[in-house]
């Protein structure tokens, strides 16, 4: 379990950190906690010649509470997620779901940044972030874009983000209504064996609507909007939660692991649904 | 050192010797991080070894290319199973009579299988070493199924067949096909096959323990060095059975036993993981004498997890048969065990199964047979005893799902069942059917206590209400009760039928009294986290009457410590720990005449008391034994040698027989698989106890372990050969979150033959804790019909019964 060796970069700025991806291009990789990417190096999976830590890098850091939305940096922590108190009230999914991510030490270097960029599908934070409609600002040396959770997940580690482009901030329309992120693991550290992100507004009596992703279930983080669709305009009631489900489960395409078989997770991945949705909905 | 203190309570306590729950000594430089790990060795110049390791299961070696790995910066050498030969190591003898590769000899068996050796300035050049070394292989096909090996043609072991794949008899006697190791056999076949076909009750069952690994948190590894200018070898290791490596290094290497001196320093964990002997030794000291520098060698987790010592993997039929009331009359158990591609099973010599034939457990079973086929398939070697004595674990296993399984076929409660056929307290030292002879037990006591504290009626009731819920759609949980009665065997062992290559069982302790009253002893053991250096210092506080504070505790090193044959089986206490006492003994005989002297008395006058020699029946006349110590040294005594020291060998006349009832409630969940452990109770009965901390210690990590086994634990294969569950995200180590509050409890039992009565524990939770946590989960659906299946019950397993039950509507 040793890399191959590698050039380390440590620029104190974002122009630094751009200059050096222009430089060396596919041989450059940026770090954040590197929590997913020195395992992959360690593996010899991922062959990165120029190592950049974003950790000195002015400017990705902080959590802003604005009056309709939210900004994450990319450098935030998942600990950092857990422990503001502002973020726990606005859109306290965040907190619920970060919890439930790998164990304390990892969480006090695994980044939101690293988590939505690195693109595996067992990542919590990409599915939550499209159940959350956010958006994500890209800075390359031709300029700032921003692309939209829900379209930036292409496959398995690809993303719509280009080699030369840093993810540097997270920003999250303020969710309203109930929420609920509803996982099973096979232990303390493990990624998910299906996970669903659920966001429910209410009115009245009815779902006014319904943000649904899940995770671990396919080669991206899978937005449902059909299973969203299902909710809005019922009581979320038996016949509600089928249809959610169904939709789901027509979007989803999991793949046989150590986990468990197709059928196992499909079915699971039912169960985790209709316990999130019941959640969000008692909280909404 | 506190003062002179008064009462005799005071100056027992003072002692801290045997009962009392003395904080361990080793946890200071522990908990601060100042343990000695074998990679916490540095020394001058020294190297790194890292190993070229096949992709393959199987396959020919047709070429291997070294030369762009000579170019890489820092390496210096690259070692071949060509490079061995010429010294006869490129094989090396196994613990079980068979021979294994030590770099692949033209083929390999296994993936992960070591086929080169690169040796270089450190661990990141060794790797980037490996990456340059070109190796051609020609793929063969793959066997993983111990079943299919039998019945194909493809011969896995060339080594071990004549003309025709004819095969050679092995250690253990004729074999069966080219693939076949050996069969051993116990009990009376004929026999037990008569009660059995005309038995009124019969219950079968085939179940598969799986493989798993012991997984120690420190791996395996060594530091070799040769000092070229007087000859010595230095190895320090992360050896189980220090003394018994020098032996070994000595038989294959040719160096004489006194220029070697193994040293195993601190041991992070070894659960049966560090016994064996690993290609990694050989190549280091190999590296070491071709270099003229210490080598170093260490796997890393993934190395660990797919070659070093795997164990179980045991596919076992049972027959159990009784009468309409329950009473057991006969039990048959065929195994067919899957050794992986070299036979490298960790288990006394005489016993290729191991103790597999205690597997009529806690039962009175007039009547069995046990008979085990060895084959080899295309895994990694191995076969230890995972915290269990050999093969125990799956003995214990078997029978109580026998049991289990028998309480079905009768419609009995299984706790019942289990009380009118154990073996009753009157009936010990008990002979049983597979030839084991039972030291001392009392199962009744145990059971009737263990039942109670967890109101099993009530248990059970609330179960019979939760499955009504169940059916009433009501609930989606269910409830499953684990029991489980165990016996283990420890304490290997008598030399008469226990050796290990020739090398007997018996184990050492030489003590040595300072003339101030402080002590060392020095033992043929070795502690891996067992807290030796505490344990033991209390049982000579108790016998020689010297604080346990003022006794160091050392072993591990060849050169100081006395010969013993190591730590593992549970044998520590019952051997070592008995070698202490004896030595502690007559240290105490010589002191006596010491004191006797000094009080102008004759020997038989005195007596001791705690921590002094008195004059029978006029107490305020007494010499302490700090006071005999400097005397020892110090005072001409006609007739008596200065100094005080002593040394015993024991070789114990008998195993002993721990034993202990334990209790799981857990709910599960039908739609996910996930179960919640509600409860564990666990009473075990260890004979006399020596450190009751370290004992509950003990029982906490064997219970984990057995948590981790029983539900998800595995080394899983595809078919190609491929290691499934290589790292610690598919390899089930649970954390503290997956743990529940353990209970714990005892009885007390004193095994009549051990010189302190003590028994061995460190395993037993772990023997006991399996089939408890596998019966809850298959408890849970007996009542929609589940008769068996297998471990490891992770998530899917579980969901999967309960759909096949029709659960998931
Ligand atoms: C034992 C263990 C268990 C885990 N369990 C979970 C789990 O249950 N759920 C879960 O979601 N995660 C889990 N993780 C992953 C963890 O959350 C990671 O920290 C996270 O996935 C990546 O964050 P990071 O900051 O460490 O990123 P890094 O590892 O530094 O980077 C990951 C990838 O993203 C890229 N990247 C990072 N930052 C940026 C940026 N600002 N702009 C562009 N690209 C960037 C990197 O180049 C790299 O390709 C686990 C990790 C471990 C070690």
């Amino acid at each position: 379990m040793i890399p191959a060796g590698f050039e380390y970069h440590r620029p104190r700025d974002l122009e630094g950190v751009l200059a050096l991806l222009d430089e060396h291009g596919d041989d450059a990789r940026v770090m954040a906690g590197g929590h997913s990417l020195i395992p992959m190096m360690k593996l010899r999976m991922a062959d990165v010649p120029h190592l950049i830590d974003l950790q000195a890098v002015d400017g990705l850091a902080g959590i802003e509470i604005g009056a309709d939305e939210i900004r994450l940096g990319a450098m935030v922590t998942q600990t950092e997620i857990i422990g503001h108190a502002g973020l726990a009230e606005a859109a306290p999914i965040l907190r619920e779901a970060a919890l439930q991510i790998a164990d304390p030490q990892v969480r006090n270097m695994g980044t939101v940044g690293g988590n939505i960029a690195n693109g595996d599908p067992g990542n919590d934070m990409p599915g939550l972030m499209q159940c959350l409609d956010a958006r994500f600002t890209l800075v390359g040396s031709g300029g700032v874009r921003e692309v939209a959770a829900r379209e930036f997940y292409e496959a398995a580690y690809m993303t719509a983000r280009e080699d030369e482009e840093v993810l540097t901030a997270v920003t999250i329309p303020r969710p309203a209504g109930g929420h609920a992120y509803e996982k099973q693991k096979r232990k303390i550290g493990d990624y998910a064996t299906a996970a669903a992100a659920v966001q429910i507004a209410k009115e009245g009596r009815a779902c006014a609507s319904a943000a649904i992703a899940m995770t671990n279930l396919s080669d991206t983080p899978v937005f449902s909007e059909g299973a969203g669709a299902a909710l809005v305009g019922t009581a979320v009631d038996a016949a509600a939660l089928a249809a959610a489900s169904e939709a789901m489960l027509g979007d989803i395409d999991p793949t046989e692991d150590n986990r468990g078989p197709v059928a196992f997770k499909r079915h699971v991945a039912g169960v985790i649904l209709r316990r999130a949705i019941e959640r969000a909905w008692s909280r909404a | 050192m506190k003062d002179e203190v008064d009462t005799r309570e005071d100056r027992v306590a003072n002692l801290k010797g045997m009962g009392c729950s003395r904080k361990r000594v080793e946890d200071a430089r522990f908990t601060q991080g100042k343990g000695n790990y074998v990679d916490d060795i540095k020394l001058d110049g020294m190297l790194f070894g890292d190993f070229v390791r096949s992709p393959y299961a199987h396959a020919r070696i047709t070429s291997i290319d070294i030369e762009e790995a000579l170019k890489v910066p820092g390496v210096l050498a690259v070692l071949t199973a060509a490079d061995l030969e010429p010294l006869g190591l490129h094989w090396m003898p196994t613990l079980a009579g068979d021979k294994q590769m030590v770099l692949a000899d033209g083929k390999v068996l296994f993936q992960g299988q070591e086929v080169a050796f690169v040796v270089a300035e450190d661990r990141y050049a060794a790797a980037d070493g490996i990456e340059a070394v070109v190796v051609e292989y020609e793929e063969l096909p793959v066997i993983v199924d111990p079943f299919e090996s039998l019945k194909s043609d493809v011969v896995l072991r060339e080594d071990t067949v004549g003309e025709d794949s004819a095969p050679i008899d092995g250690a253990h006697g004729p074999r069966k096909h080219h693939n076949h190791i050996f069969t051993w056999e116990a009990g009376d076949k004929a026999p037990t096959e008569e009660v059995i076909a005309n038995a009124e009750v019969v219950a079968e069952e085939t179940m598969y323990y799986h493989r798993t690994h012991p997984c120690p948190l420190e791996t395996c590894g060594c530091v070799a060095s040769m000092d070229k200018v007087n000859g010595k070898l230095t190895l320090w290791g992360t050896f189980q059975a220090p003394h018994a490596i020098r032996t070994v290094v000595s038989l294959i290497s040719g160096i004489e036993e006194h220029n070697i001196r193994v040293i195993s320093p601190d041991i992070g964990g070894g659960f049966g993981n560090k016994v064996g002997a690993y290609p990694g030794y050989v190549c280091s000291v190999v590296a070491s004498i071709v270099t003229g520098k210490p080598v170093k060698w260490i796997e890393d987790r993934m190395d660990n997890l797919m070659t070093t010592a795997f164990a179980r993997d045991y596919w076992m039929s049972g027959k159990i048969s009784a009468t309409p009331e329950g009473k057991i009359t006969a039990l048959r158990c065929q195994v067919t065990a899957d050794h992986g591609g070299f036979d490298a099973c960790a288990d006394p010599t005489k016993f290729p199964a191991g103790f597999m034939n205690i597997c009529t457990g806690s039962y009175d079973i007039p009547t069995a047979y046990l008979e085990v086929d060895g084959v080899y398939t295309n895994k990694a070697p191995g076969g230890v005893s995972y915290r269990c004595s050999f093969r125990v674990t799956e003995a214990v296993y078997f029978i109580e799902r026998m049991i289990e399984v028998l309480a079905i076929e009768l419609g009995m409660d299984a706790a019942e069942l289990r009380r009118i056929n154990f073996i009753k307290k009157e009936q010990f030292p008990y002979k049983a059917a597979l030839g084991w002879e039972y030291d001392s037990g009392d199962y009744h006591t145990a059971w009737d206590k263990a039942l109670k504290a967890v109101d099993y009626d009530a248990l059970r009731a609330e179960q019979v209400q939760r499955v009504e819920d169940f059916k009433a759609g009501k609930t989606r949980k269910l409830m499953g009760i684990g029991l489980s009665f165990f016996t283990e065997i420890v304490g290997a062992g008598p030399v008469k039928n226990c050796d290990i290559l020739g090398l007997g069982m018996f184990d050492s302790c030489e003590i040595r009294i300072h003339p101030t009253g402080s002590a060392i002893a020095r033992l043929g053991t070795i502690s891996q986290g067992q807290g030796h250096a505490t344990t033991f210092a209390q049982i000579l506080a108790s016998e020689i009457g010297l604080p346990a504070d003022s006794i160091t505790v050392e072993e591990g090193d060849t050169d100081t410590a006395p010969y013993g044959l190591g730590t593992y089986g549970s044998r520590s206490t019952p051997v070592a720990g008995a070698a202490t006492a004896m030595a502690g003994r007559k240290i105490r005989a010589k002191a006596q005449m010491i004191a006797a002297y000094l009080l102008e008395v004759h020997d038989d006058d005195v007596e001791f008391d705690v921590d002094r020699f008195v004059v029978k029946g006029a107490p305020e006349k007494f010499k302490t034994m700090k006071e005999i110590a400097f005397a020892a040294y110090n005072q001409a005594i006609p007739g008596i040698e200065p100094g005080l020291e002593a040394v015993s060998y024991y070789d114990p006349p008998n195993m002993t027989y721990p034993f202990g009832a334990y209790v799981c409630v857990m709910d599960i969940d039908v739609d996910t698989g996930v179960p919640d452990i509600r409860r564990f109770y666990a009473l075990d009965d260890c004979g006399t106890r020596i450190n009751p901390m370290i004992i509950e210690g003990q029982v906490h990590g064997g219970l984990t372990e057995a948590l981790a086994v029983a539900l998800g634990q595995e080394i899983a294969y595809d078919n190609m050969g491929n290691v499934k569950t290589g790292t610690l995200m598919d390899f089930f180590l649970p954390t503290a979150w997956e743990v529940p509050n353990y209970e714990t409890d005892f009885t007390v039992t004193p095994s009549p033959h051990h010189p302190i009565g003590a028994k061995g524990v460190g395993e037993s939770p772990h023997v006991g804790g399996v089939p408890c946590f596998s019966n809850a989960v298959q408890d849970a659906f007996r009542a929609f019909g589940l008769r068996h299946t297998n471990m490891p019950h992770d998530h899917w397993r579980i969901w999967k019964t309960a759909n096949e039950l029709g659960l998931h509507g």
